[in-house]
């Protein structure tokens, strides 16, 4: 696909020519984010990928922001971050931005990830693409796990505590991987300074994963809502201007739901129990994550063993590794689809379930209903999608792009 | 565009999940009060904050602390240098004189409100083994924040007005406080606040009512200050993002024009 366009392009200005000639980076944009060819088909779904990017540059500036005040010391941590709200010029916007972003963040991943699901952009050639997402979105997990620790609240602490403890569960090294972990034989100041180095970290690496998943997007290009290739000219428009102001748009429209919660309730996301400085002595009445890991969490807790639960925890992402292989059907697109299509949103009601039953102590029904959600959840990826792919008659497929569009505006 | 509108409010109702599912729970539910804070145009009442204060001063200061504000921070609430000056010279902090000896001198302004207790084992012993919680965040560290607070400070239930059951129930005794609001219900705390405790000087009439709104009031101030200025901020950022997105659409319409 990339390989289709014409001439090289010609720069006027000569500052940029005598640039590009020596390292291209001007005909690089021109080629991959002017007249890169997209599906002229997209709907508003195929917004989240450069939402999520914008998100993602939006954390990072208002991390290093934060990091120039912040304190990562266990005696200091917690009144810094009350310092950054109170007595930094603008500190409570960054800080509530950030804390707010991560949340708008995962939002805006899993919306993305939900596309990818619905219209297959998992399939054949794209399935390196879609494994780098799974990596970014395993790196996101962590990312936000070692920050959430960092204002070092009761939350933050016992989170900490639970979470690492999980690796104990690995048989002979377990303990001597949590030791390892906290460095030290309790979560404590230790602990603390190497989660706020990775914090600082990691979300770099998360950037040149992202590049490698845009690189192996620009090889093929964007899947669409029909699941076809682009079979010419009449398929695709370039990317500028058609999806930069599309992306703008949906963009914008993101950043107002964002910002009601930045400005309006900044801590309705959270746990209020974070603003108790973290205790070692006592123990919160619950221990929960943050919304977006409540699924994951409560695959965790419904199995009765501790190595079993943390094993489908993990299972329950690197899954997503091989869906790929696991969807038999060669057909992309859910539109064309119609057993499966329903199957897409009986999961996504599964891991709404899921996450409610995360939020709620493992008690009578919530475990009964964690349980059946994780069976089903492992049951739609293991059996169903092997199994629908081959009995499912899809829908017939439309020659092109473009006679399904102009057929659509006719109607 | 449907199918956008469904994924908004999935992603939504994803988001809404977390707190919904915190909220409930078998505790009686909370006095939910109007507050002149809340909502995007909430601003505090300077005069219900500055009683506050007072409350907090003469009754809460005994046992809890404020460690995150100082006195200079009551400017916000309407008080001027000079008064805000003389506050803090009511109190004597202990500091290091230029000899290197330790002493005591009037506070400053800039200086943080005066701990009750010098540490937090001093706290704990002087209060049955536990130290009372800093009030600097109170408000947001608690689910249902000022309405918790205030159903807490108005909860209190006295032992012979108790039903049997109840005692049985949570094993109180006449030396126990019993508080509807106060998970468990025994709460180490007396009853802080009754009618009449506090003489304000403005003349407002001192209702237990009264003062606890009032208290409210200030501490929802301590737990954040900068609430009327993000208010103020994010009105106008939405109307810009409204603005723009409104551009933005008009834009991609046009430039999608020819492909229509």
């Amino acid at each position: 696909m990339a390989s289709q366009h014409g001439a090289p392009p010609v720069f006027n200005n000569k500052v940029v020519a005598w640039i590009d000639h020596r390292l291209p980076i001007f005909s690089y944009l021109e080629k991959e984010y002017h007249t890169f060819p997209t599906p002229r088909n997209f709907n508003y779904f195929w917004n989240f990928g450069a939402i999520a990017t914008v998100m993602l540059v939006l954390m990072i500036v208002t991390g290093i922001v934060l990091a120039m005040n912040y304190t990562p010391n266990s005696e200091l941590a917690f009144d810094s971050v009350e310092r950054i709200m109170r007595d930094v010029p603008s500190g409570w916007l960054i800080r509530y931005m950030h804390m707010t972003g991560a949340s708008f963040f995962f939002a805006a991943v899993y919306v993305h990830i939900f596309r990818g699901l619905y219209y297959g952009s998992y399939k054949a050639p794209r399935e390196l693409l879609w494994m780098l997402g799974v990596v970014i979105l395993l790196l996101m997990m962590a990312t936000a796990f070692l920050g959430y620790v960092l204002p070092w609240g009761q939350m933050s602490f016992w989170g900490a505590t639970v979470i690492t403890n999980l690796f104990s569960a690995i048989p002979v090294v377990g303990d001597s991987i949590v030791t390892w972990l906290w460095g030290g034989f309790a979560v404590d100041n230790p602990t603390l300074n190497r989660f706020f180095a990775l914090h600082y970290l990691l979300p770099f690496i998360i950037v040149a994963v992202v590049a490698l998943h845009v690189v192996a997007l620009h090889v093929h290009g964007s899947n669409n809502p029909l699941g076809i290739d682009p079979k010419g000219p009449q398929d695709t428009v370039p990317f500028h201007p058609y999806y930069t102001m599309k992306d703008g748009f949906g963009l914008t429209v993101f950043l107002i739901i964002y910002a009601a919660f930045v400005f309006f309730a900044p801590n309705s996301l959270g746990e209020p129990v974070n603003y108790v400085q973290a205790n070692p002595l006592v123990t919160p009445n619950e221990i929960v994550p943050e919304w977006y890991l409540l699924p994951f969490y409560a695959i965790l807790r419904s199995i009765p063993d501790k190595l079993g639960g943390v094993i489908a925890m993990f299972g329950s992402i690197a899954l997503l590794f091989v869906l790929p292989w696991l969807d038999t059907s060669r057909v992309r697109s859910c539109t064309f689809r119609p057993i499966y299509k329903w199957f897409v949103f009986v999961l996504v009601i599964d891991v709404l379930v899921l996450g409610y039953c995360g939020a709620h102590p493992p008690e009578g029904g919530f475990v009964i209903a964690s349980r059946l959600a994780t069976i089903y959840y492992f049951f739609h990826f293991l059996v169903l999608l092997p199994i629908l792919g081959k009995i499912e008659r899809p829908l017939p497929l439309p020659p092109s792009i473009a006679d399904a569009v102009l057929k659509k505006k006719a109607v | 565009m449907r199918r956008s509108i469904v994924s908004g409010v999935l992603a939504l109702a994803a988001l809404g999940m977390g707190t919904v599912a915190i909220a409930a729970s078998d505790e009686p539910e909370l006095k939910e009060q109007h507050w002149h804070f809340k909502g995007p145009f909430g601003t505090y009442d300077r005069a219900a904050a500055q009683r506050g204060f007072q409350v907090y001063k003469e009754v809460c200061s005994a046992c809890h602390s404020l460690n995150l504000l100082s006195y200079r921070n009551l400017e916000q609430l309407g008080l001027n240098e000079a008064q805000v000056k003389g506050i803090a010279a009511e109190f004597q902090v202990p500091d290091i004189g230029d000899d290197g000896s330790a002493i005591e001198r009037p506070a400053r302004p800039s200086d943080h409100f005066k701990k009750p207790f010098p540490n937090e084992l001093a706290a704990a012993a002087a209060n049955g083994g536990k130290a009372p919680p800093d009030l600097s965040v109170i408000i947001k560290a608690r689910s249902g924040g000022p309405d918790y607070v205030y159903s807490l400070l108005t909860g209190y239930v006295p032992f012979d007005q108790l039903k049997p059951e109840q005692i049985k129930e949570f094993h109180v005794t006449k030396d126990d406080n019993f508080n509807l609001y106060y998970p468990g219900h025994r709460i180490a705390m007396p009853p802080p606040l009754a009618d009449g405790k506090v003489q304000y000087v403005d003349g407002t009439k001192n209702t237990l009512d009264q003062q606890v709104r009032d208290v409210v009031e200030f501490l929802a101030w301590a737990s954040e200050p900068h609430l009327e200025e993000r208010n103020r901020t994010g009105i106008r950022v939405i109307l810009f993002l409204l603005a723009l997105s409104g551009l933005m659409y008009a834009v991609k319409r046009q430039v999608w024009a020819d492909q229509h």
